[in-house]
């Protein structure tokens, strides 16, 4: 099996999902610039209602697409139900406050939000059903099944959804035009406060659909499990540089291809027995086991982090460059 | 200040511009609107880095110093929009402006020590005689968010002077004030002027600057068309072209 | 609760006052452990952990309160004190520094990792520094986590055991001693080790913030161009604030460490960070009073609810149905949200906003 090609598959997979949830960021920030810190909750929350549904669903004698459809159907609803609620509780009353307070309530939504999930559904990581037949189709020397297509298909459409409504509708203009300066925006006859719960509501729906898509893609769902995701998204977003759509695009795709090939290729890497001749404690020790990795896979996880801080010190402004207007 | 040009993209917001300053001077800048008077004072302060062009203090260059090298030197400021510590009181904003020019450190200030104490007390001590000196000694313990705005302007001061700046360049101090508070600042600009320090002016406000300065240079889009005594100035055609056929009083 | 502030402000107008004040407090801190254990011993534990986060919230108060910087990662610190304690004083490598000479030791080493971190990352805007923080702290978990491969270093998941107990001279922190016939037991005299260290944290913070540097701060986080403009070395001043919190840190981390006996990574997830800033938002950024009143509510209303709600839920409902913890969580949820909504300058603020609220009373 080629490993190479195989972890770019798998990369594109989750980057993808990366994407969709770093639009989600990136829209928010480049509006009201402020981290939505909960984001990551609200794709948990999406992934938790639609295996609610899939579940209950999964004996009846729907068809299997129909039934995974639902759980989409129910959790974008919600999700926006609570991007919306979270807007308007916790951000909206400090829009104007120092910059830190919005950040701080919204690190208080995070832990309520996860609370909440863990009451509603549980402590422990819960199942997808397997109800789709997943078949897997094999691309010179790798594979690739089909919800890895369906996610990566689905990410791409939902991203050009995005970018019609941002640069082809009455909306988007008005999100562009908040977004550049929403006093001036407000003089101009747009309803700032709307324009700003839209975004936070297409965030979320977009949020919503990520969940589903990582729930399926992994078979499992966690009350944990938005807020590393949620980060390595918030990674992508500021890589690609934050406020850009296209940046959150590429970001969140690029940050899942080096972490799945960092993963796939730093144990082999850091094995110092490549380096046996050095020093002959470490030629023993290689010859004891094999290997002798400094830092495995099991590191990947810092991949995003380290990604995150190299980006912020050297160009903090991300690859494609920020779009937010400098009137902190 | 010599040759100095500062590019923003395409716009050269500074082109070439040279300015002398002589010791104990009261110097006005004035210039239309985004003729580049702040560019210029944000680039003697440290905040912009010049493309081209040098400037020195007293003989010491201060080209790529960063803005608290530059108050170490001896030039501090004050802003267009007041700038204070608005949850600090009016003398706590003075105290930090002494920080320059002291040293206690962690330690010294853990422990407590006679030095520190003595230093801090020091400090106090000539914060309180700077406020009395711009003449707002009574609000001292007052947030200085809740200061009126004349005052505001004079706390700026206040706190600038603080650092025992050789250069004290004022960014539009005039500005938003009435007639009897620019009355009052012009009588202690000539004050600080006299008890030793040189003043740069930047303001709107062209009969103060005519008034009040020794020299004055006028800018126009980044440009030094002319430079003079007050009333060489004045009827300088340039000058009366700058400002949209002559307006000057 | 103001009720109450307005009190003792009133005790303080009073010349007597504050010392008969003071003289009873400390009286009261004095008997506490003997009063608590008679309850149960778990209850000097709780304080003493109630204590421990009364430090780390005084650390964090100098990064958030007085300097305006967030950090998100601050348990790293914490991680890293009780790392360097373990390693050292424990069968671990077979090492048993004694504790005086570990505590500098880690209170050093979390100042090095503090001005590892800040050095690049305190040039970015605040909420993006508030996120590399985070990283960082979870970076330093995820080490602690694997780095027992391939060279046995932290024992990775398992963590450290049979950690040293503190001792001093001939008195080992482990085992109870008899005095004036009264039972000392170890965690009674790690209550009296901790309030000591306590009181001189907070001395520590109250004359910093009264310092050249302690204006410095406040100065950068009231305007950070202004602070500039005014000849302070912003990166140096906000990197001596990281330090500073850092080494608090790490003291707190290596006590923490000697009380429990054994840590492990578990010990410093992300909830532990944001339980300390909660603390901190809590009592009131920048005061130190209000500062370890968060540390101390929110140490004690979540272990009161545990004796309560427990047995409350199942007296109602037969079952448990939402478990303390979680109420813990969601009161540190709760405390972030509306403390930020509705009183952003905590329980306890601190005398200049104080003096702001009164004066916009007056207009």
């Amino acid at each position: 099996m080629d490993i190479f090609l195989q972890q770019l598959i798998n990369g594109l997979t989750l980057g993808s999902v990366y994407a969709i949830v770093a639009l989600g960021y990136t829209m928010v920030y480049g509006i009201v610039q402020l981290i939505n810190f909960a984001h990551g909750e609200v794709v948990m929350v999406g992934a938790m209602v639609s295996l609610s549904v899939i579940s209950a669903l999964a004996g009846t004698v729907l068809p299997p697409m129909a039934i995974v459809l639902a759980g989409v159907l129910c959790a974008v609803p919600v999700c926006m139900a609570v991007g919306f609620a979270m807007e308007r509780v916790a951000y909206r009353p400090l829009r104007g406050a120092p910059r830190l307070a919005p950040l701080i309530t919204a690190i208080g939504i995070s832990i309520i939000l996860q609370q909440v999930a863990m009451i509603i559904w549980s402590r422990n990581p819960l199942g997808f059903p397997q109800i789709i037949a997943n078949p897997v189709f094999e691309i010179g020397g790798a594979t690739i099944s089909a919800v890895q297509i369906a996610i990566i298909l689905g990410s791409f459409l939902l991203m050009a959804g995005l970018t019609l409504l941002v640069f082809r509708t009455r909306l988007g203009i008005a999100m562009r035009a908040t977004s550049e300066n929403p006093q001036i925006a407000g003089l101009m006859g747009i309803n700032v406060n709307r324009v700003i719960s839209a975004t936070f509501v297409i965030g979320a729906g977009l949020g919503a659909i990520a969940g589903v898509m990582v729930g399926t893609y992994y078979g499992i769902a966690h009350y944990t499990m938005g807020a590393l995701l949620g980060m390595k998204a918030f990674s992508a977003a500021v890589l690609g540089g934050i406020g850009n759509l296209a940046g959150a695009m590429l970001g969140g795709v690029l940050l899942g291809v080096v972490e799945a090939l960092g993963a796939g290729y730093i144990g082999e890497i850091m094995d110092l027995c490549h380096i046996s001749g050095i020093s002959d404690a470490l030629a023993a020790r290689c010859a004891q086991d094999g290997h002798f990795v400094l830092f495995g896979s099991n590191y990947q996880d810092v991949f995003a982090f380290l990604v995150l801080i190299a980006v912020l010190v050297f160009r903090p402004s991300g690859l494609l460059g920020e779009r937010i207007s400098d009137r902190a | 200040m010599r040759n100095i040009e500062k590019r923003f993209g395409g716009l050269t917001a500074l082109d070439d511009v040279s300015l002398t300053i002589g010791h104990k001077e009261i110097y006005g800048l004035i210039g239309p609107n985004g003729a580049g008077k702040t560019t210029l004072f944000n680039v003697l302060t440290g905040l912009y880095v010049p493309d081209r062009g040098e400037y020195e203090l007293a003989g010491v260059s201060l080209v790529g110093c960063k803005p608290h090298r530059v108050v170490e030197r001896g030039i501090a400021r004050t802003f267009q929009n007041i700038r204070l510590f608005g949850n600090m009181t009016a003398l706590e904003n003075v105290m930090v402006g002494r920080h320059v020019r002291t040293h206690a450190g962690v330690i010294g200030a853990i422990l407590r020590t006679r030095r520190t104490r003595e230093e801090e007390a020091a400090i106090r001590s000539r914060s309180r005689q700077l406020l009395d000196y711009v003449g707002i000694g009574q609000h001292a313990d007052a947030l200085s968010r809740n200061l009126s705005y004349g005052d505001q302007r004079r706390l700026e001061i206040a706190r600038a002077l603080a650092t025992d700046p050789k250069l004290l360049a004022l960014d539009e101090p005039a500005a938003g004030m009435n007639a009897t508070e620019t009355a009052q600042l012009r009588r202690l600009l000539v004050t600080i002027r006299d008890d030793g320090a040189t003043i740069l002016l930047i303001e709107h406000d062209v009969k103060l600057v005519m008034g009040l300065c020794d020299r004055v240079a006028v800018l126009d889009y980044g440009r030094k068309i002319a430079e003079g005594e007050p009333g060489q100035v004045q009827g300088n055609p340039e000058v009366i072209r700058a400002y949209l056929g002559g307006a000057l009083p | 609760m103001a009720d109450w502030i307005a009190r003792i402000e009133r005790l303080h107008t009073h010349r007597a006052a504050p010392w008969l004040g003071i003289a009873l407090i400390v009286a009261a801190l004095m008997v506490l452990p003997f009063a608590l254990s008679s309850v149960g011993t778990a209850w000097v534990r709780i304080t003493n952990l109630a204590i421990l986060f009364a430090l780390l919230s005084l650390g964090l108060n100098i990064v958030v309160g007085f300097a305006g910087l967030l950090d998100l990662g601050y348990i790293a610190f914490y991680a890293v004190g009780a790392y360097c304690y373990a390693l050292l004083a424990s069968p671990h490598f077979g090492l048993h520094l004694p504790f005086w000479a570990i505590l500098p030791i880690g209170a050093a080493v979390a100042c090095l990792f503090g001005v590892l971190l800040g050095a690049p990352t305190l040039k970015l805007r605040g909420d993006y520094l508030a996120i590399v923080t985070l990283g960082f702290g979870e970076i330093v978990r995820i080490f602690l986590n694997n780095l027992s491969q391939p060279v046995n270093i932290t024992n990775g998941p398992q963590g450290v055991t049979l950690i040293d107990p503190i001792r001093i001279g001939a008195v080992d922190f482990n085992r109870t001693d008899d005095l004036l016939g009264l039972a000392f037991s170890g965690p009674i005299k790690y209550y009296y080790l901790l309030l000591v260290v306590l009181v001189v944290a907070i001395v520590i913070n109250l004359r910093l913030q009264n310092s050249r540097l302690g204006r410095a701060w406040v100065a950068i986080r009231e305007d950070e161009v202004a602070a500039q403009a005014m000849g302070i070395n912003t990166r140096n001043v906000k990197l001596l604030a990281f330090a500073m919190g850092a080494s608090f840190g790490g003291v707190a981390g290596g006590i923490f460490a000697a009380t429990q006996g054994f840590i492990s990574p578990e010990s410093f997830v992300f909830v532990e960070s944001i339980m300390v800033l909660s603390m901190v938002v809590l009592g009131g950024m920048g005061n130190v009073w209000g500062v370890i009143l968060g540390a101390v509510l929110l140490s004690f209303v979540p272990e009161i609810l545990r004796y309560t709600v427990e047995p409350a839920q199942k007296a109602l409902f037969g079952r448990l149905l939402i478990e303390p913890e979680v109420i813990r969580m969601l009161l540190f949820g709760l405390a972030l949200v509306l403390m930020m909504l509705y009183r952003p300058a905590g329980l306890w603020p601190s005398k200049l906003r104080k003096r702001e609220l009164s004066k916009t009373d007056q207009d």
